[in-house]
């Protein structure tokens, strides 16, 4: 029943996943929504992992899965606190605002 | 079990390209929820409760919490004297709410045909991850919670209001 989707399947699904992320990186200039793109492409390569482990019957997928969540955790938390200090220098989430590295004095 | 993960694959994209296409922060962070138990589900079918659980938990309840206070904190969606919620208007939560009725229904459809007890030939139990994440992987397990200290002090670091600066900075000038 689990084999009955192919490993392809589930790595295009991933693969999806992970090019709208990129998508919304490149293409949105609000912070949060850059983050929140980061953790949607984090989160296509935890799936890849996970349906690759499914896929030879190990739980190293899933373990990896665990990791690539706690990296993105921290990740989220620091993400969030420099978008915080970057609205308060720039008065603006538009992450153009912060091109230049001149107005920036932390 | 084939058609669900067809499905949920499905919504988790739809709630995707929803997410990188919203005008409104607090409405892409309503996407992101569903496109997160839309993997979570995917998870279930490929024979990772435990990371299913996981995805729910940590991605679902604690990160997308920080996504929300974070919104609140900058006041990102502000809207410009609307004395009408925007929330009343169907076309905010309708999309949301067609995509949760399709994984309900995938996990209604699970629970009252059984499936779930007869599925797993390759699944792998919690039991089985934390024996292989405390035998071979516990380096990893380790740095992991390195990485969290480092992640936490970082977010300190950078999220205080260094008013020390600011002062000097309004002196100097």
């Amino acid at each position: 029943m689990i084999a009955s989707v192919p490993l392809e399947h589930s790595l295009l699904a991933a693969a999806v996943l992970f090019a709208l992320g990129l998508v919304g990186v490149l293409v949105r200039r609000n912070t949060v929504f850059v983050l929140m793109s980061i953790e949607i492409m984090l989160n296509a390569a935890g799936l890849a992992f996970v349906a690759a482990g499914a896929r030879w019957g190990q739980p190293d997928g899933q373990i990896m899965f665990i990791l690539i969540l706690s990296m993105a955790a921290a990740e989220v938390s620091v993400g969030l606190a420099l978008a915080f200090q970057f609205y308060r220098h720039f008065k603006s989430l538009d992450l153009d605002a912060g091109r230049t590295m001149r107005d920036w004095h932390v | 079990m084939t058609t669900i993960f067809y499905l949920s694959t499905i919504v988790a994209i739809v709630s995707t390209v929803m997410v990188i296409t919203r005008k409104n922060a607090v409405h892409a962070v309503l996407y992101l929820l569903v496109s997160f138990f839309a993997v979570a589900s995917i998870f279930f079918v490929l024979g990772a409760p435990f990371a299913a659980a996981l995805e729910i938990i940590i991605y679902a309840g604690a990160i997308m919490v920080l996504f929300v206070f974070i919104i609140m904190l900058l006041n990102v969606s502000r809207y410009s004297g609307d004395p009408d919620p925007e929330w009343l208007r169907p076309t905010v939560w309708v999309g949301p709410v067609v995509l949760v009725v399709i994984l309900a229904a995938q996990m209604v459809y699970v629970i009252v045909m059984g499936e779930w007890s007869a599925t797993p030939l390759v699944e792998k139990t919690p039991k089985e991850v934390g024996m292989a994440m405390f035998g071979p992987y516990l380096i990893a397990v380790e740095l992991a919670s390195v990485l969290l200290f480092a992640g936490l002090l970082g977010a300190y670091h950078l999220g205080r209001r260094d008013d020390a600066a600011t002062e000097e900075r309004a002196e100097g000038s």
